[in-house]
């Protein structure tokens, strides 16, 4: 018994050794970077392996729906921006056809309504119906190359940003909302066009849309290139 | 992973879906203290809670395992027939209500078992919520189960805060009998045990 607690005992130290110089190569303040960020593209293949294309999140009934007013807003910048005048939605990259899409386009192409349970990076979650097209529509419009991998969205407000695994993107819960609750998208929640979807947490849904491109390479974004994990899904 | 844990919980302190919060949680709004937090900040403490999730679970499968092959669970966990009436007799006997000591059962008396039982259950209850709030959309049914997002989330808590509890009782009962930490680090003379 003693034998055997004592090679224990050794084997214990040096993996809390090992488990301290790990430590010591965690940065919080550079999550992507040292053994932070090694763990992190570990926990990208992870979450990929998880992510089944198919599943849907549970629709949920109207009595769900989080109160009007409390749904949190969010900003990046100093105010809650405006569309440029004459605004329409560029689509392009690894596409036969580049598409430029006006709001009226956009609400004539067929219409989704997803109200899931939305769940934020914070720890919070509430419930909104959000009403737009599915961005695979977009996507078979334009006619997506094979080589396209990713997808970009980009934003009129300067440097928000973010890029997608083009399998999230193409689920058939991930729409861009031009509505929310049966009514127009108020600029507070990204209007006139935001990105909105039951398989990624709240700050991978770029808003007040400007650009989608399809990529063959992964880019960062806003959030991301902060320290946020890049997958972040759900 | 509790420290990276309660750096998490910063962002938003509260228990419960957002208009709705959860009226028996008494803490809402109240942030852990810094000392007992890491990360700096939640995407740095997110990434130390996801870098040492795998450790965490990796552990728990090796103790697991050693638990069940070694037969150290025979004398560990809690045994109704064997243990009740120690585990009763020590709780008297540890309240100064009943001044004879609980009759031995073998190395560990029966509260210590059920304490370690009560442990060995609730643990996996943390990797399991923790799951739930990890990918609640592709494990749907776990996240159902354990009473949907909100509710796995207030429970990751709640299990962290139980086993909170143990360990300081723990360590209060080895403060209390020095003795214990010598026999428990390098092991103790092997003891009788009794057949149940």
């Amino acid at each position: 018994m003693r034998g055997t607690r004592r090679d224990f005992l050794v084997g214990g130290v040096r993996a809390a050794g090992l488990v301290a110089l790990g430590g010591l190569a965690c940065d919080s303040n550079r999550p992507h970077a040292g053994f932070l960020g090694a763990m992190e593209r570990v926990n990208d293949r992870f979450q990929r392996a998880l992510f089944d294309p198919d599943r849907l999140a549970p629709e949920l009934p109207e009595r769900d729906q989080t109160p009007p007013g409390v749904f949190p807003q969010y900003k990046i910048g100093r105010d809650y921006p405006y569309a440029p005048a004459g605004w329409a939605l560029a689509v392009g990259g690894l596409v036969a056809t580049p598409l430029t899409l006006s709001l009226d386009a956009l609400e004539r192409l067929p219409r989704t309504r997803v109200r899931v349970r939305h769940h934020c990076v914070e720890g919070w979650t509430a419930v909104a119906a959000w009403d737009g097209v599915r961005l695979s529509e977009i996507a078979r419009l334009a006619g997506v190359d094979r080589s396209a991998r990713y997808v970009e969205f980009r934003s009129f407000e300067p440097r928000y940003f973010s890029s997608w695994d083009l399998e999230s993107a193409l689920h058939p819960q991930t729409i861009l909302a031009y509505g929310m609750n049966g009514e127009p998208l108020a600029r507070e929640y990204g209007a006139p066009l935001r990105l909105y979807s039951a398989v990624k947490l709240g700050y991978k849904m770029v808003k007040y849309l400007l650009t989608v491109n399809f990529l063959p390479v992964r880019t960062g974004g806003y959030w991301e290139d902060q320290g946020y994990e890049w997958f972040a899904g759900v | 992973m509790a420290a990276s844990g309660l750096q998490i919980l910063v962002a938003y302190p509260y228990l419960g879906t957002k208009g709705d919060l959860y009226s028996w949680y008494h803490w809402q709004g109240a942030a852990p203290p810094a000392s007992l937090r890491l990360g700096q900040w939640l995407a740095g403490a997110r990434h130390w809670h996801f870098a040492f999730m795998w450790l965490f679970t990796a552990n728990a499968l090796v103790y697991a395992v050693y638990l069940l092959a070694s037969g150290e669970w025979r004398r560990r966990l809690f045994w109704p027939p064997r243990d009740a009436r120690s585990a009763w007799e020590t709780v008297l006997h540890d309240l100064r209500i009943r001044r004879e000591p609980p009759r031995p059962v073998g190395l560990y008396n029966g509260m210590q078992r059920l304490a370690y039982t009560g442990v060995l259950l609730v643990a996996p209850l943390l990797v399991l919520t923790g799951l739930a709030l990890y990918k609640p959309v592709q494990f749907p049914r776990l996240t159902a189960v354990l009473g949907g997002y909100d509710f796995a989330r207030a429970l990751h808590l709640g299990v962290l805060a139980a086993l909170a509890l143990f360990l300081v009782v723990h360590v209060v009962q080895v403060l209390l009998h020095p003795r214990t930490l010598v026999d428990m680090t390098v092991g103790g003379q092997a003891r009788e045990e009794r057949p149940a």
